[in-house]
């Protein structure tokens, strides 16, 4: 009986998830400039134009630089927060804790207005680096839970064994703390990579149309006017996020690294 | 069975790797320097701007001048602002206790499964929860269109007879807003849920419980904290979504972050934008704390006598 | 490795974890090149020492030497200790060699040649085949013997081991007392164990210290320890051990239920007159059908448990049970004769 609950619950959540996509991956193959689904006919020409227009290609270069760069700051910023956090105890690194886990504990367009407010205020409003930076603050919330998990995953003998060994701290940290958490911090790359490239809001509010990002693209499309452009785009970015978690969980253990006890 | 830990059981074993603080030296000052300073500027200092923002008085020319002013707050808080407030806060909860009805057990489900097995469900649920809202409305307006939606379906299996349209509207939004809270919920609830001692409701079971009551009795009273959380977690997110309401919405269904860009963005009104976004984040907070409060209040109390016997 | 090892000494050493005491006032000798166990239940303070001793705790008073080297501030990385953990914490990151030259690369030894050192160390401890496996291929007890061979790679002055055995089964785990024995003698270095086993205790050290409620009870020989507890604490922890009621009416002799009895020699006795409790080991115990000609308790059998190497009998006597370990015989109700030990006895303040 319990069986069959399961299955069902299974089955309406995988729809649920996938339903939506089903229907823009149908869309993106109509050889014609409709949204018919399902589709007309069978055609692969605007993934073709999704590479070829530079309308749709800059926009995702854009979002492939400001994802790159803002991941590794938030990585910057998790790795050190999270191994202090982890080996010492110091008084105001919990307020440093929670400044970086906060981003998550607030409406995501406060967020986007505090940064346009602070660029503003800094005057350099659109330019670039704004978004970069401004991403990787946000997102410092997803390699810290990761490296978090990862640490509290680390048996404290290895580090006590290393010690015994003749290591101090540096040494410690590189022989063993880094090579442990390593998948940690490949997950929690990913995870901020992936947000940061689907992210809109931050990045509508601070470069806006003037570095223009793909979702920033696909948003404006959505209200001055459709194209089976936007369904091919939204099939890839999909497919990137599948195909880079799937690769997370290749090389690490997914559901450790998403908080599971370590256990075989 | 293996020796009990041979640490002094009485006295407090030292905490896991973290150093009594004495001869640390300057490190973790140096290694904490970069998160610090980045985190205060880009978080923190974003924030007092623009509660200071609120205060401030719009200008034609340029953005803002600095002022006291109460003006922005008074029309933030007026009749059309306080009924967008409401809109917002009753769709958040509608979505909220959906996503949770949904999250729960599924997420319950999912990790009594072979680690192996959750994988593919796992990544499913990581890449929903990285597809950009902007795609999501999109998909979401397709699915819900009259040419390219379910209703063609329903229509070609004879249930409907001629195709419709449900988006924009009240549906859409709520099917959308559940549609990117689920998988947040999903990794929210996955750490508690599958730390669970999976004999607990076995256990329950050898004494009579069905799947059901032992899921109730047992499982539900250990991870109504995790559950509590994740409802305020989801709330939260749910409220600040832009592009959900503002593309499957109609303007009934524009909630205040519409309201916040509107101002920020279309009218450059800054000042307005920043009280609506205090209030706002005023309001998402208390309800959060009061979802935390009823998640984790009452049952403990409930549970007290027992204890006591 | 040198024949001569220093003695470790430990004076006036406590551990205060805020305001619980770990540890209070421990003083002991240990002598170089000798394999010590550290027993007692959980909780009484036996890791913290070993923890202390390792540099892995710093101690809040007393001093710690090694010879004439005062170790009591000398950072874990310098101390020159090798442990083995609990755990064993082997580095799940590196291979089964590089785990052991570990020390070795920190030390900045050249690849090969820490890797043949490993290969030696392997060998040492019978692996010669796992070089270049992985830990998670490993069984415990190889993890057990990995662990060992990397906690002697930089031949350090002291090799400490924390319940080594405890996460193997039972045979595994004698088999293993056997061999880290040996290994022990091969090697000569000063080892301590810390086991809450008495009897693990028993089978390997040269000297056993007793510790209960955060301090030291009691340190000897094992046979000593068995023999000659020095209070109801080790009686009662080391072996099983029957305990009576007593009174002290001779400087050798007492008087347990109204019959008079001799006590272990050379033992000191609480003076005449006071009461005592009195300890005999099941197997000093002796059952007869017939009154004997010395001192015995009259009882009745009350359960009878054949264990293989010998019968376990226990009997009724007034208000107690006693447990008699020796050949048996007697069934559950019948008349028995307890007889008591000639000089056996242990009498302990009560």
């Amino acid at each position: 009986m319990s069986r069959w609950l399961r299955r069902a619950m299974f089955a309406l959540v995988v729809a649920y998830l996938l339903a939506p996509l089903v229907v823009v991956a149908g869309v993106s193959l109509n050889p014609r400039q409709v949204l018919f689904f399902p589709p007309e006919g069978f055609s692969l020409r605007w993934y073709g134009t999704a590479f070829s227009d530079p309308g749709w290609y800059r926009p995702a270069i854009n979002s492939l630089l400001v994802a790159t760069f803002a991941a590794l700051i938030a990585v910057s910023i998790a790795l050190p927060l999270s191994y202090v956090m982890w080996r010492y105890r110091v008084g105001y690194a919990k307020a440093v804790m929670a400044m970086g886990l906060a981003p998550f504990a607030l409406p995501p367009v406060i967020t986007a207005l505090g940064a346009l407010a602070l660029w503003i205020v800094l005057q350099s409003y659109g330019q670039p680096h704004t978004v970069v930076l401004s991403h990787g603050a946000f997102l410092t919330t997803l390699p810290l839970a990761t490296l978090t998990v990862g640490l509290q995953n680390l048996n404290p003998q290895l580090v006590e064994a290393a010690r015994t060994m003749g290591a101090t701290g540096g040494t410690v940290f590189r022989t063993i703390v880094f090579p442990y958490v390593r998948p940690y911090l490949l997950a929690g790359f990913v995870f901020a990579f992936v947000l940061s490239l689907n992210e809109y809001i931050i990045a509508y509010m601070t470069v806006g149309f003037t570095f223009e990002t793909l979702p920033v693209k696909i948003f404006a499309s959505l209200r001055y006017g459709y194209s089976p452009v936007m369904a091919a785009i939204s099939v890839l970015f999909f497919a990137v996020a599948v195909a880079l978690f799937a690769l997370v969980g290749r090389v690490g253990d997914l559901p450790r690294l998403l908080g599971a006890d370590e256990r075989a | 069975m293996s020796a009990p830990a041979a640490r002094p059981g009485s006295a407090p074993a030292p905490a896991s790797a973290a150093s009594s603080g004495r001869g640390d030296g300057p490190w973790p000052h140096v290694l904490l320097a970069w998160p610090t300073v980045a985190l205060t500027v880009l978080f923190l200092v974003p924030l007092g701007i623009i509660a200071a923002l609120g205060f401030f008085r719009r200008i034609q020319a340029g953005f803002f001048e600095v002022a006291f002013v109460t003006d922005n707050y008074a029309r933030a808080l007026d009749a059309f602002h306080l009924e967008r407030l409401t809109v917002s806060v009753v769709l958040a909860l509608a979505a909220t206790l959906v996503t949770l009805l949904l999250a729960v057990p599924f997420t319950f489900l999912l990790t009594r499964r072979p680690r192996a097995r959750q994988v593919p469900y796992l990544v499913l649920v990581l890449a929903s929860l990285s597809l950009s809202e902007v795609i999501v409305a999109f998909a979401w307006s397709l699915l819900l269109s009259r040419t390219s939606g379910v209703s063609n379906l329903l229509v070609a299996i004879g249930v409907m007879d001629a195709p419709a349209s449900w988006s924009p509207g009240l549906p859409a939004v709520l099917l959308a807003y559940v549609f990117i809270a689920l998988p947040l919920a999903v990794l929210s609830l996955y750490p508690t849920f599958s730390r669970l001692d999976q004999e607990l409701p076995e256990a329950a079971g050898t004494m009579g419980a069905t799947p059901l009551a032992g899921f109730v009795t047992v499982v539900l009273p250990l991870v109504r904290r995790a559950v509590a959380a994740t409802g305020a977690l989801v709330f939260i997110f749910v409220l600040g979504a832009y592009v959900i309401p503002q593309t499957l919405g109609r303007p009934a269904q524009w909630t205040m972050p519409v309201q916040i860009t509107d101002q920020a963005i279309m009218k450059n009104h800054l000042p307005l934008a920043a009280s609506l976004a205090i209030v706002l984040l005023v309001v998402s907070s208390l309800i959060a704390v009061a979802i935390v409060a009823l998640g984790t209040g009452r049952w403990p109390r409930l549970a007290l006598p027992r204890r006591a016997r | 490795m040198s024949a001569d090892r220093p003695d470790l000494v430990i004076q006036g050493l406590g551990k205060r974890f805020g305001a619980t005491v770990a540890l209070d006032g421990v003083d002991l000798r240990l002598p170089g090149g000798s394999l010590v166990c550290f027993v007692g239940p959980s909780g009484c303070g036996k890791t913290t020492l070993l923890r202390v001793i390792a540099g892995l705790e710093t101690p809040t008073t007393g001093h710690l030497l090694l010879g004439d080297r005062d170790l009591t501030r000398v950072p874990v990385h310098r101390r020159d200790v090798g442990m083995v953990f609990q755990s064993y914490a082997l580095f799940p990151h590196l291979t089964v060699a590089e785990n052991v030259a570990y020390g070795l690369r920190i030390r900045g030894v050249k690849r090969r040649e820490r890797l043949a050192r490993a290969q030696e160390l392997l060998e040492l401890v019978q692996l010669p085949d796992v070089a270049d496996k992985r830990i998670a291929e490993l069984s415990g007890g190889m993890r057990q013997r990995v662990a060992m061979a990397r906690a002697l790679a930089l031949d350090p002055a002291l090799f400490l081991l924390d319940e080594p055995l405890s996460a193997l089964d039972a045979k595994l785990r004698e088999g293993m007392q056997v061999e880290l024995r040996r290994l022990q003698r091969r090697v000569g270095i000063t080892t301590i164990i810390v086991t809450h086993d008495q009897e693990e205790a028993m089978a390997m050290a040269d000297l056993v210290v007793v510790m209960g409620d955060n301090r030291v009870q009691q340190v000897g020989p094992p046979l000593e320890i068995y023999r000659r507890p020095v209070n109801r604490f080790v009686a009662n922890f080391v072996g099983r051990n029957n305990f009576l009621p007593a009174r002290v009416v001779a400087s050798d002799a007492v008087e347990v239920a109204g019959v008079r009895a001799t006590v272990a020699r050379d033992l000191p006795v609480p003076p005449v007159g006071s009461d005592v409790t009195v300890a005999a080991r099941p197997e000093m115990l002796r059952l007869r059908a017939q009154a004997p000609a010395g001192p015995a308790l009259r009882g009745t059998v009350s359960m009878v448990r054949d264990l293989g190497r010998a019968v376990e009998t226990r009997v009724r006597v007034h208000e107690q049970e006693l447990v008699v370990s020796g050949r048996g015989g007697f069934a559950e109700g019948d008349e028995v004769w307890v007889e008591l030990p000639d000089a056996g006895l242990v009498a302990l303040a009560a």
